[in-house]
């Protein structure tokens, strides 16, 4: 009875942080998307322009929530929630600390993986249900490039399971006591960080949305609270990315002197900036040279390291 | 991220992703750039001073109205946002009875400020001229009138015109001979 007060009290209280990470994420993104355009961006509102996230919350609430009436009025609605709720999922495995992960689940990588590979039915359901070409054009873009980048997403991962022994992201960080795995596994670091920034939609591969040539992608269509949950859903994909990209090759809690959980925190914020300078600095490629780039370099790329893990392991 | 047309070469794509670093650091670098922003209501921005703001009515050296109330500036104005009535006081001096500008049609092109003939209507450095209510933008000529001469120092019209008003007759002008009589040039 006490363990599940517990575990409900952390999940609780995993669900508020990560919240309100996400939310202040938004103003992190801003504030350093200025710093490297020569800009200040938001300064305004509260300290450092900090409220800034609150004085957009309350607009985007008050704002027509508005349905289209050509739209498929379940999945519409169902969409926007379902990118949340799945990236939220995920957070379940994610090792904060020693201890502090809401589910020690043995399986919790695949778990990780099988959550960001459903988020891709949100986009999906978004542009088909809003019954709209641009909708529809980037809905396909998200599915062909999730689904091509889940591939190497999971193999380039293996190569860390290999090395730990086990999908269970608390004995992967154990495992990591004495090596980070960004050194071992530095193929798989890059690998992973690119088929994440696929799977968060982020720059420079959000294809799906690419304003210059789709308006907003699977967006289009919507307003008011359902665009503010793809909105937030977008920046939880970029802290669950970076969380996992800490928990898998940046050694999770470990550090000297500060506590678990700040070097955690640590090492994700600064996954973070790295997300965000990819998004100030680097340009969109064209559809075409992502998918070549993805099945004739980063998936070749991912089998081979895989094999080499494999083959050093099995050897010692 | 990109590669070479037509090449999936490892090298190629190696290549890319050097330049993609490269292409971060000096991102990256920007960040101890100096600001360009300007933030503004605490920190105010240069102004030309022939910059086109605020309209104004300037007076002469005398201390008197400058307008004549010729409407040239009136006819000029591509929006119409000058309304205005002449008159004239007991001296012979025309003078506009009301002035009115429309702040919230004017486009600041300064079309009125190059048909005045007397320098009496003039574009200013003030832009800062926002209302919460769009009545508040009609100025009359009591916001429109100013106590000083604006840009042009000592320019008095009725000094260097050779029109005859109250205190000054035909010929007293600057620069201006005394009337002729045409009579007395006939042969």
């Amino acid at each position: 009875m006490s363990e599940l007060v517990a575990t409900l009290g952390l999940s609780v209280a995993v669900l508020a942080v990560v919240l309100t990470l996400a939310a202040m994420s938004i103003w992190l993104e801003r504030r350093l998307l200025a710093l490297w355009q020569d800009r200040y961006g938001p300064n305004r509102v509260g300290p450092f322009g900090l409220l800034q996230v609150v004085a957009d919350a309350v607009k985007i609430f008050t704002k027509d929530d508005w349905t289209p009436p050509f739209a498929d009025r379940v999945l519409f609605v169902v969409a926007p929630t379902l990118v949340v709720a799945t990236t939220l999922m995920a957070f379940a495995v994610v090792p904060f600390a020693p201890g502090v992960v809401v589910s020690g689940l043995s399986l919790g990588l695949l778990f990780f993986i099988a959550m960001s590979a459903l988020g891709v039915y949100s986009a999906i359901f978004a542009g088909w249900a809003s019954n709209n070409k641009y909708a529809l054009l980037g809905s396909l873009r998200a599915s062909a490039q999730v689904i091509s980048y889940e591939v190497f997403l999971g193999l380039s991962v293996l190569g860390v399971v290999v090395q730990a022994g086990s999908f269970n992201l608390t004995d992967i960080v154990e495992a990591q006591r004495g090596l980070w795995f960004v050194v071992p596994q530095f193929i798989g670091f890059v690998l992973f960080l690119m088929a994440g920034t696929v799977e968060a939609h982020r720059l420079p591969f959000d294809l799906p949305l690419a304003e210059t040539e789709l308006i907003a992608g699977y967006h289009t269509e919507y307003s008011g609270l359902k665009f503010g949950l793809f909105y937030v859903g977008e920046y939880l994909g970029m802290l669950l990315i970076s969380a996992m990209t800490v928990t898998l090759f940046l050694g999770g809690w470990h550090g000297p002197w500060l506590p678990p959980l700040a070097w955690f925190a640590i090492k994700a914020f600064a996954v973070m900036v790295l997300f965000i300078l990819m998004r100030a600095g680097l340009p969109r490629p064209r559809y075409d040279q992502l998918m070549a780039f993805g099945w004739k370099l980063m998936l070749p790329l991912s089998i081979v390291n895989l094999l080499i893990t494999g083959a050093v392991v099995a050897w010692r | 991220m990109q590669h070479p047309r037509g090449s999936s070469s490892l090298l190629g794509a190696l290549r890319a992703m050097v330049n993609a670093v490269a292409t971060l650091w000096v991102v990256f670098v920007h960040a101890v750039r100096r600001r360009e922003t300007q933030q503004y209501p605490e920190e105010k921005p240069r102004i030309a001073p022939r910059w086109r703001g605020r309209i104004i009515l300037s007076r002469d050296p005398d201390g008197a109205e400058r307008c004549v109330a010729c409407y040239l500036c009136a006819v000029a104005c591509p929006v119409d946002c000058i309304a205005l009535q002449a008159t004239e006081d007991p001296g012979g001096r025309r003078y506009p009875a009301f002035f009115r500008i429309n702040f919230s049609r004017c486009i600041f092109c300064g079309f009125c400020e190059e048909a005045c003939p007397t320098y009496a209507i003039q574009l200013t450095t003030d832009f800062e001229m926002c209302e919460y209510r769009r009545e508040n933008l009609v100025y009359e000529k009591e916001h429109l009138l100013i106590d000083g001469q604006g840009k042009y120092p000592g320019y008095n019209f009725f000094r260097v015109a050779g029109v005859a008003v109250d205190g000054k007759a035909r010929g007293e002008a600057r620069n201006e001979a005394p009337p002729v009589d045409v009579r007395s040039l006939l042969p």
